[in-house]
């Protein structure tokens, strides 16, 4: 077969193959059952891709390409294979960064090639065709904003920069806005350049564009996180898309759209689950301006009863039904295991069981979903909000491991709140509610929560996982 | 009318995207994790761009930036794929039979958590 006939049939056939088996894995990706298959669906799907862009270049000098390969399937296995689960907010938003600079990569390898290399002497759009021109600026600019604010996602992750806290300058909205300006005029001016002129002008952007990916993700706070990494998710799968269009690849069009669409629904899940707006979390700084002022009443806790593991422990003894409520702080004291040791030993003893899962609970959508997994907990035992809301007026005892804001009534009975109309699991309404948390520190939102001082709740100060492991020797010896 | 080839990407472009939206809107809370890094590792698509960039041998600027496309996109899939596929297999796992199975594969993971 020739390689015209190779690369005008048999390569988009490939392709279209490729396409409908991550159509297939995506759809697949999204039920409990198929979820594993579909993974392994659309990695096919990949390795087909592969196996088509090979075929489509014929004989070259495989060299650096075999090269670059080997390194990025080593250094990506190595990270998928010693990755903590705790850890896995981390690693997505890494994954996305590197998705991003690739994209950007390829786009500016495009151009260099074709413009500065062997480029005629005439204009950008010219070299390149006017579409692919304007499609390299903006794959440099998504590219480039997701590399960094992935990257900075990452630090604010692993508790760096000021402990994940927002940074916020002075004046942000309008650098912010002057640099998307800037980006555009220089974007512009780069394609109708002429080739060695636009050089300068194609650093500028990609400059300006990992600053604003800088500037975009410091203002927001920790817990928008999973607001921030769905988001890069989005923007990762936009710049393959954008590089698609530079080299004309539908394949590529089409994987990076779905993989935006998905990002783009996962943002707004997470969004209605904090009842705030993107825009409001994209500006940043909540409950930083508005946290002293926010909300009725002082800050002071006035009547906090606090209890040991042996007091808390009668009152497990007796419980019918047990809620075990998860938060971010779970994820900071590992403390998965020893909640499912804790879990089974009541279940032995006739207690039931379940965990009431917030969407914003942690730093990613779905995080406490996979390090409950994890320490082996049935997934049918983690009920969402929906679902477990009613349940609480009949539930024995309510633990809440490391969650605050998610749990405070204020948000549905103080409409002067920061968070008011947030959607919380109504754990108050349980008999007795246990609130293991290290201290009476305020949450993200920076406001006190009424639940603590509440007649049936009850404070186990201490580490997470500390606590959990006193219960179980507790429990144990009744 | 006639479709130039940006007009046809940007039909792909758009109905691609309805066809993601579709797929995702009703996926359980469970998977959202292991459903962003699988997507994640799916826009590593931009290897196939970048093996394209990086075809010869030779030390330009372009090969450069191609063969870096190529590590990170390569990364990007690989580790992509694998650590969804780690996550899905703990999700997998709930009968004890099925627990011995599948941890025997990876026997200390689980422990390292524990002890750290």
């Amino acid at each position: 077969m020739s390689q015209e006939v190779i690369r005008s049939t048999v390569v988009p056939v490939i392709y279209l193959l490729s396409t409908i088996l991550f159509i297939f894995g995506i759809k697949q990706l999204a039920k409990v059952k198929t979820a594993r298959r579909g993974n392994a669906i659309a990695a096919v799907g990949m390795l087909l891709a592969i196996i088509g862009a090979l075929l489509e270049l014929g004989v070259v000098d495989y060299r650096w390409i075999a090269g670059g390969m080997l390194i990025g399937t080593i250094i990506g296995a190595v990270f998928a294979i010693r990755v903590q689960m705790t850890s896995m907010p981390e690693m997505v938003a890494l994954f996305n960064g590197f998705g991003g600079i690739a994209s950007a990569l390829v786009a500016t390898s495009v151009y260099w090639d074709l413009v500065v290399q062997q480029g005629p002497a005439g204009k950008v759009y010219e070299a390149l065709g006017t579409d692919e021109a304007i499609t390299v600026m903006l794959s440099i600019l998504i590219g480039g904003i997701t590399f960094t604010g992935s990257l900075i996602a990452l630090f604010k992750l692993q508790g760096k920069l000021k402990k994940g806290a927002p940074i916020l300058l002075p004046a942000r909205h309008y650098i912010t806005f002057v640099l998307l300006f800037a980006s555009f005029a220089f974007g512009g001016i780069a394609v109708t350049a002429g080739a060695s002129d636009s050089v300068v002008w194609v650093l500028a952007l990609s400059a300006v564009s990992l600053t604003l990916g800088i500037l975009l993700t410091i203002p927001i706070g920790g817990a928008d996180m999973p607001v921030v990494v769905s988001l890069l998710n989005s923007y990762s799968g936009l710049a393959a898309s954008m590089a698609g269009f530079v080299i004309g690849n539908p394949l590529l069009i089409i994987a990076g759209a779905m993989v935006g669409a998905a990002g783009l629904i996962l943002t707004q899940i997470m969004c209605v689950a904090m009842n705030r707006s993107l825009l409001n979390v994209l500006v940043g700084g909540f409950g930083v301006a508005d946290g002293a002022s926010g909300g009725g009443g002082s800050d002071e806790y006035t009547s906090v009863t606090s209890c040991g593991p042996e007091e808390a422990a009668m009152i497990l003894e007796n419980a019918e039904s047990v809620i075990i409520i998860p938060g971010y702080g779970l994820a900071v004291a590992q403390a998965q295991h020893a909640v499912r040791e804790l879990a089974d030993m009541l279940k032995a003893r006739g207690t039931k069981v379940t965990y009431g899962i917030h969407p914003v609970a942690g730093r990613m959508p779905g995080h406490m979903n996979v390090l409950l997994a994890e320490a082996d907990v049935p997934y049918e035992e983690l009920l969402e909000m929906d679902v477990i809301n009613s349940e609480f007026k009949n539930t024995d005892v309510v633990i809440i491991l490391g969650a605050n804001d998610v749990v405070n009534p204020a948000a549905t009975k103080d409409p002067s709140s920061p968070i008011a109309g947030m959607p919380i699991l109504n754990a108050h309404e349980a008999r007795s509610v246990f609130v293991v948390k290290r201290s009476l520190s305020p949450g993200y939102a920076g406001i006190k929560n009424e639940l603590f001082e509440y007649d049936n709740t009850m404070m186990i100060f201490g580490d997470a996982k500390k606590v959990v492991q006193g219960l179980i020797g507790e429990v144990k010896d009744l | 009318m006639t479709l130039g080839p940006l007009l046809i990407g940007i039909y792909v472009f758009v109905l691609a995207g309805f066809v993601g939206f579709e797929m995702i809107t009703k996926v359980p809370p469970t998977l959202h994790t292991p459903l962003m890094s699988g997507a994640n590792a799916i826009s590593g698509i931009t290897v196939v761009g970048a093996v394209a960039a990086a075809t010869t041998g030779a030390p330009t600027v372009a090969n450069i930036l191609g063969a870096l496309a190529i590590v990170t996109a390569t990364i990007n899939v690989v580790g992509g794929f694998l650590v969804t596929d780690r996550m899905l297999r703990m999700f997998g796992r709930k009968k004890p039979k099925a627990l011995k199975a599948e941890t025997a594969g990876v026997p200390t993971e689980g422990r390292e958590a524990v002890s750290k």
